[in-house]
């Protein structure tokens, strides 16, 4: 084995997002990775580096996960990197791959979220007979959420998609626009069997459900659900080894990158998901070769309606300023030229959050691999998939179709 | 016995002679933080003085928050405020919040907001942004 930037895909899945009550993380991981192995071709037997995710459960779930379906005493990574840590496991055993420290890896995402409620609110203890004491790095003598701001994620990614408003002098009514981004990945969810929700939901009812922070009503933040994702991967070197089959259907990873937060002045006070998407998607776009006109589809991280907007702009999808009349021009519906989140995004597909940063990759393979069914997007030759963990880490991935066995 | 009535909800906002909000600022580079840090994130220095952050300012985003983690009083309006170059997280407050009364850009000033009094009588104060 040598060092290579030669990395493929050779099998991908995902379970069903939505409530698995009778199941547990390791039985939801284990699926995802069965289900991956078998799309690869291989057994764990084959698997020379594996790396797992699981932000709410236990510690070591790479560990549980080898119990539940094979342990060869392989080096097992357990990684954590908010909700960018399915892509982060990807990008772990990548790396392995790519150092040439084996010629097969195996990445693992998987979550229980459903009925968790809101993610990131600290909430408030009532205390009753007390002094006030200030403590913590602000020496604050009572909890700040609600105080001094919102540490709940529907209000800071509200804030965060209209900040993009407020820089780019939008004048139109911001709850509206965002409501219809809703629409778009809502009606998109439709065609997707393994959504939590997959039902088309009109603007008024978008619009009229229950008001979470403003402009973020219910259907506008992503769905908490429980789901897993796993992907097995390849160096160029190997794959040529295997059946014709397998290279036929394998992914080229054109490029793989994961980003945090370079300093700017505001960022430590509402957080920036911009700059390190921006620089993430420049990186992703010169080791691939290809430019955001080149893409066929792409999958970014819309954990709220607020936030698709911006990133339309920060994966270069549009002229710098222009993510408002990018959408205005219906480029990113599934017909459009553009099409964005056709799996439905996080707002219907829903948001386990370790298994998204390799779901989204998953829809994405499907599609240049020719196997969308219903959703398919004709044609499609590559993708960029995209994933935002709070904090902040940035995952971008662009996939090619194979020309191998061609 | 303590003889303090009021105190501060945080360290960085002061409350006399009038109320404003501190920012430990780096020597090397000007970046402002609001907490402690060993070096700035901005340029590795690794000395800080305080200074005194502007109290009026404009709103760059906000959020109305209408569902919040128990003991969360809503709704409340969660603003990132430019205060003459600084940004400062804060709620707004004196001001119905609803989309009509608050807006993109809009000028705000600092103000204080009565939390409540502990069992000795002290008062805890905090800041919001008021309009102006």
């Amino acid at each position: 084995m040598s060092a290579s930037d030669d990395i493929w895909i050779l099998g991908i899945s995902m379970t069903k997002f939505g409530k698995h009550a009778d199941r547990d993380v390791v039985d939801l991981g284990a699926e995802a990775i069965t289900a991956a192995l078998a799309d690869a071709g291989i057994t764990m037997n084959d698997v020379g580096v594996f790396a797992a995710g699981n932000l709410m459960g236990s510690a070591g779930i790479a560990q549980q996960l080898q119990k539940q379906i094979g342990q060869t005493g392989i080096p097992a990574y357990n990684v954590s990197n908010a909700c960018a840590t399915g892509a982060t496991a990807l990008r772990t055993a990548i790396m392995a791959v790519k150092a040439g420290e084996t010629d097969i890896g195996l990445a693992c995402g998987v979550e229980k979220l459903a009925g968790a409620g809101l993610l990131g609110a600290g909430g408030q203890e009532k205390s009753v007979g007390h002094e006030w004491t200030p403590s913590g790095r602000y020496g604050a003598v009572g909890p700040i959420d609600g105080r001094i701001g919102t540490e709940a994620m529907p209000g800071v990614f509200a804030q965060i998609g209209m900040e993009y408003l407020h820089d780019h002098q939008y004048g139109g009514t911001a709850f509206e626009l965002f409501a219809r981004i809703s629409e778009k990945n809502h009606s998109h969810s439709t065609l997707n069997p393994l959504a939590a929700y997959s039902k088309a939901m009109p603007l008024e009812q978008i619009m009229n459900d229950i008001m979470i922070a403003y402009p973020n009503t219910r259907p506008m933040c992503s769905a908490n659900c429980d789901g897993a994702s796993a992907a097995v991967v390849v160096s160029g070197e190997k794959l040529r080894t295997l059946s014709l089959e397998q290279q036929r259907r394998a992914v080229k990873v054109s490029a793989s990158i994961l980003t945090s937060d370079p300093f700017e002045q505001a960022c430590q006070v509402l957080p920036n998901i911009n700059t390190l998407t921006r620089n993430a998607a420049e990186q992703a776009y010169e080791q691939a070769g290809v430019g955001p006109d080149d893409l066929d589809l792409v999958e970014l991280h819309d954990c709220f309606a607020t936030a698709e907007l911006v990133h339309y702009d920060n994966l270069m999808l549009c002229e710098e300023g222009g993510a408002v009349d990018f959408f205005e021009s219906g480029a990113p519906w599934r017909d459009g030229r553009m099409p964005v989140n056709v799996s439905g995004g996080l707002q219907s597909k829903g948001h386990p959050v370790s298994a998204t940063g390799i779901a989204n990759i998953w829809e994405v393979c499907q599609h240049v691999r020719g196997e969308g069914g219903p959703r398919q997007i004709e044609g499609a030759k590559v993708g960029l998939a995209h994933v935002i963990g709070l904090g902040s880490a940035c995952g971008v991935h662009i996939l090619e179709k194979s020309g191998l066995a061609a | 016995m303590s003889t303090a009535t009021t105190i501060p909800f945080v360290d960085y906002l002061v409350l006399e002679p009038e109320p404003h909000l501190i920012a430990h600022e780096c020597t090397g580079c000007g970046a402002r933080y609001f907490d402690r840090r060993n070096a700035c994130a901005g340029c590795f220095a690794t000395e800080f003085r305080d200074v005194d952050v502007a109290s009026d300012g404009i709103v760059r985003s906000f959020t109305i928050v209408t569902f919040a983690a128990p003991g969360v009083e809503v709704p409340f309006v969660a603003a990132l405020v430019d205060c003459d170059g600084t940004s400062v997280r804060g709620n707004i407050v004196n001001c119905p919040p609803d989309p009509e009364h608050v807006t993109l850009g809009m000028a705000v000033r600092l103000t204080t907001v009565a939390v409540g009094a502990d069992d000795n009588g002290v008062q805890a104060v905090n800041y919001g942004f008021e309009p102006r």
